[in-house]
């Protein structure tokens, strides 16, 4: 063993520079706050080796940059764990980046004859930024994307060549696969290239000037090993160990849904470094043409005054400027962030904000789902696109959902854990824990006690009322006007048309309360005159008719019912065509073109609901008495796609995976 | 350790070097005060002025070796007791092995999670696509009548990573007629996988990559393929129908081993 050492170092002189490596002289010895180079160059070498391993499952295109993502994060054996270190080793080092810069500067480290190396150290700094900005984008979802496209704009205000500059970045005017070819070359090629450059610079520069001790020096002067390495490496410890808490925490790192330029993402923000800036644009001074100045302009000489802070420091107050100035940037980035950070949860637009992070996140959850239940044909874009679940409500909530409800809200809120109670609703809305936690409930969102079909009351209404728990919570707003048409949830199925027979719910708003139909014959000569007066047995044939007819519908969520009740159908339809006579007014079975209500044939049926949203005129339906309703098929409002997504989300049709 | 080895050099030797005082001039009374009775040992928080315990300062003259490495600091001279560094003695043994142990701890966490993703496809075996893994290629009028193969593009549904295809092109097989049965062979060269062309002028098989020579009945003719073209399964159904269980098998060994 010996002699092979001999011989390799004969031929290299590693037992030198391994010599040279530990046993550089730190004057006063060992210290724990000379670890902050040590941790960065470990955060480095960590980011290196687990984004050498992402890449060997990264695909840099539009069409395959999230699905690939999606894969390592969820499908691969271990990917979870790679990725979610390579993330949250991102998170940490702008932490470390300050701490380093803040050692620097309070010690006096970037005086003569050290300036060269602190210029390297800012530059360090900024291309570590810029690896953070392009990785941003690399997953291609909905959270990247958009942020990406705000940096990228901002380029745009660059003097003299600001557009130009912007098309090279994005490889075009439109942001896809060159967008992504080129930040991933940045990102895992031209800036880590420099970064290695830079950093072999500034360990031999710091190695050439020594360290720069704190003051006073006291202690004994020490060799770099063991002592030092020893904080080193428990430093870099215990920056594992942060890393691999948050990993385990968030198992992996967070995906939002695919990037998708016609859904617009209300919670669109840069990683949480940058958020100082993001907030800096919204003040009111960099208005219209001035923004360049709060872009570009100051957040350049900020880092200019910075890079001049070793001449500053010659002077006689000036290494007192230079912490100061530091720890005003620092004052100053940190209120920025908590201003961001304080609108996002508690602002003006906090609800839609935290609202979106939610939608996006069901997306992603369900897209994720999809990808791995169904496989991926072409993206998962347009996988998702063809989803009734996300799609079919999207819809709703756009062209339906200014008459009729689901559930009482527009077919979009984001479902939340129940509150037991009225303090954990309180405590749940607080803003503290809207800042920290994911189970966070907005006051202008929505609740209602448990098991009562009731209306939804805002949150903050809940809790000024006091009511008793446990409550149902929403993410949610109330819709500005009372409902014009039925509540579609659950449309057709036994329980919904048992309501609907019964005569006070079909006045309600629920129902037809808020439509003509409710001084139609239906209530009028038939729930009101008739139903009002039915004895057990009568309603009991109204039980079986409501099986009967939600039959017709053939829903996948009632089939195992449905089979099992077959005789109790069969006494339905008997009562329908013969004891109750709905067939005086209803088709049922056969045409019938005296009738003036809708058609019962296949009623709910996904043929049925197709047809009555193309045309509810059509002389199946309502020929005469259509109440404001549009013929979106026949209008060409909604396409026959669009159609059969709310038709088979409003069915329950689509694709659940097995628990 | 012995209480007489934590105090401190004697506080002049600190306090009143001439390059000492020069060039930590600005050290508060309060500092020379500690420096002499000790300071509290406190606080990791790097931002403190904070001087530790003055501790294990005997002086150990390093070796000649350990001298060179250290002549670039220009700091002012100070006495050897203080300004050169204290060796690394055999003492700090286990210090040392923390580090390499702690040192070696974090190295493999990112390293560990890179390859325990690098090896997913080990984890992973190839699903059968569902099925008894037959697959319909064509029907028998398509196969020319006088025993010359032809050359069948074998269409199905193929996952690929995070992609599921339907209907694509996964390979091709040779069929012919001997006696007005079809037999089916692999289009992949046994050897090192190349696509073997069939010859119509010679009437066999040949692979362009390694020059191997097969007969019609895909028994190697001459060459360096180390077994005979990979014959597949088949089956009629529906009277018409050519069904073939297509599956790849492991170039190189004299035995089929199916691809999994």
């Amino acid at each position: 063993m010996k002699s092979l050492l001999d011989w390799i170092d004969h031929r290299t002189g590693v037992r030198q520079l391994t010599k040279s490596a530990l046993f550089e002289n730190i004057p006063g010895g060992s210290r724990w706050r000379y670890v902050w180079g040590s941790t960065l160059t470990f955060t480095i070498f960590v980011q290196f080796v687990t984004g050498v391993f992402l890449w060997m499952g990264y695909s840099a295109s539009s069409g395959d940059a999230w699905e690939s993502v999606n894969y390592i994060q969820n499908e691969m054996t271990g990917g979870w764990l790679l990725r979610g270190i390579h993330h949250w080793t991102a998170q940490l080092m702008p932490l470390l980046l300050l701490l380093h810069l803040m050692q620097v500067v309070i010690d006096g480290a970037y005086k003569a004859p050290r300036e060269v190396n602190y210029w390297f150290g800012v530059l360090l700094l900024l291309l570590v930024l810029a690896l953070s900005l392009t990785g941003y984008l690399l997953p291609w979802d909905q959270k990247g994307f958009w942020a990406t496209r705000v940096a990228t704009n901002l380029m745009n205000l660059v003097p003299f060549a600001g557009p130009e500059m912007q098309k090279l970045v994005i490889g075009g005017t439109e942001y896809g696969h060159h967008t992504l070819t080129r930040f991933f070359a940045l990102h895992a090629g031209v800036l880590p290239g420099l970064l290695v450059l830079l950093i072999v610079g500034h360990i031999y520069l710091f190695r050439r000037h020594g360290i720069t001790p704190a003051e006073p020096v006291i202690k004994r002067d020490a060799y770099f090993w063991p002592d030092q390495v020893f904080k080193d490496v428990v430093a870099c410890l215990a920056v594992t160990v942060a890393v691999l808490g948050f990993v385990l925490w968030y198992h992996g790192a967070h995906l939002g849904s695919p990037a998708d330029p016609s859904e617009p993402f209300s919670a669109a923000r840069p990683d949480w470094y940058f958020l100082f800036l993001f907030e800096f644009l919204k003040l009111p001074f960099f208005a219209g043409e001035n923004e360049v100045w709060g872009a570009i302009y100051i957040p350049g000489m900020a880092v200019g005054l910075i890079c001049l802070m070793p001449f500053i420091g010659r002077w006689k107050l000036g290494h007192v400027f230079n912490v100061g100035i530091i720890f005003v940037f620092l004052g100053g980035a940190g209120a920025l962030t908590y201003l961001a950070k304080q609108e996002d949860v508690a602002g003006q637009n906090s609800a839609s904000y935290l609202k979106a992070v939610l939608g996006d996140a069901r997306d992603a959850h369900r897209i994720t789902a999809l990808a791995k239940a169904k496989g991926i044909e072409s993206t998962a874009l347009s996988l998702l696109k063809d989803d009734p679940k996300t799609q079919g409500a999207r819809l709703f909530a756009q062209h339906c959902a200014s008459c009729h409800r689901y559930d009482g809200h527009d077919g979009l809120a984001v479902e939340l854990a129940k509150a037991d109670t009225l303090d954990e609703l309180e405590k749940r809305s607080g803003m503290t824990s809207r800042f920290f936690s994911g189970d966070a409930v907005h006051p202008d969102w929505l609740a209602r006690k448990s098991d009562t079909q009731g209306e939804w009351q805002t949150v903050k209404s809940v809790l000024d009322a006091k009511t008793k728990g446990p409550f149902d919570v929403i993410a949610s707003a109330k819709p500005v006007d009372a409902p014009e048409a039925p509540d579609l949830m659950g449309f057709a199925t036994r329980q919904w048309i048992r309501d609907l027979l019964d005569p006070d719910k079909y006045i309600s708003p629920r129902y037809f309360g808020g439509t003509a139909h409710k001084d139609g014959d239906m209530y009028k000569k038939f729930l009101n005159r008739k139903v009002r007066k039915y004895d057990a047995a009568d309603l009991k044939m109204l039980d079986a008719i409501a099986v009967a007819l939600s039959a017709e519908a053939e829903l996948p969520g009632q089939a195992a019912a449905d089979q099992a009740d077959a005789a109790l159908i069969r006494d339905g339809v008997q009562y329908l065509t013969d004891d109750i006579g709905c067939i005086d007014c209803h088709a049922f079975g056969e045409p019938d073109p005296d009738a003036d209500g809708p058609d019962l044939t296949g009623y709910g049926s996904r043929q049925w609901i197709i047809d009555f949203v193309k045309n509810p005129e059509h002389e199946k339906f309502y020929p005469n008495n259509n109440d404001r309703m549009p013929a979106f098929g026949v209008k060409k409002i909604l396409t026959d796609k669009e159609i059969g997504l709310i038709t088979d989300w409003l069915r329950g049709d689509y694709f659940e995976p097995a628990h | 350790m012995p209480l007489a080895k934590r105090r401190g050099p004697p506080g002049d030797l600190i306090n009143n070097h001439p390059a000492r005082s020069r060039q930590f001039s600005r050290r508060s009374g309060w500092g020379v005060f500690f420096s002499e009775y000790g300071w509290p040992r406190v606080s990791f928080w790097p931002f403190a002025k904070k001087v530790d315990n003055q501790e294990e300062n005997q002086v150990e003259s390093p070796g000649p070796e350990v001298g060179e490495a250290v002549c670039q600091a220009a700091e002012p001279v100070i006495p050897a007791e203080l300004g050169t560094p204290e060796p690394a003695g055999e003492r700090r043994g286990f210090i040392k092995f923390l580090c390499a142990l702690i040192g070696t701890l974090i190295s493999v966490v990112p390293f560990g999670a890179g390859i325990w993703a690098y090896l997913d496809p080990l984890a992973k075996r190839e699903g059968g696509g569902g099925g008894d893994g037959f697959i319909r290629v064509t029907t028998l009028d398509a196969i020319p009548a006088d025993g010359t193969p032809a050359k069948f593009t074998v269409v199905a549904d193929k996952v690929d990573a995070w992609n599921r295809f339907t209907n694509v092109s996964i390979g091709a097989v040779y069929l012919r007629l001997v006696d007005g049965v079809p037999k089916a062979l692999h289009t992949i060269c046994p050897h090192l996988g190349c696509f073997v062309d069939y010859r119509a002028g010679r009437n066999d098989f040949f692979c362009p990559c390694h020059n191997s020579n097969f007969k019609l009945d895909g028994s190697l003719a001459r060459g360096v393929s180390p077994r005979a073209m990979d014959p597949l399964e088949i089956q009629i159904r529906n009277k018409t129908e050519v069904w073939v269980k297509f599956q790849n098998f492991q170039p190189g060994h004299s035995h089929k081993v199916p691809v999994s």
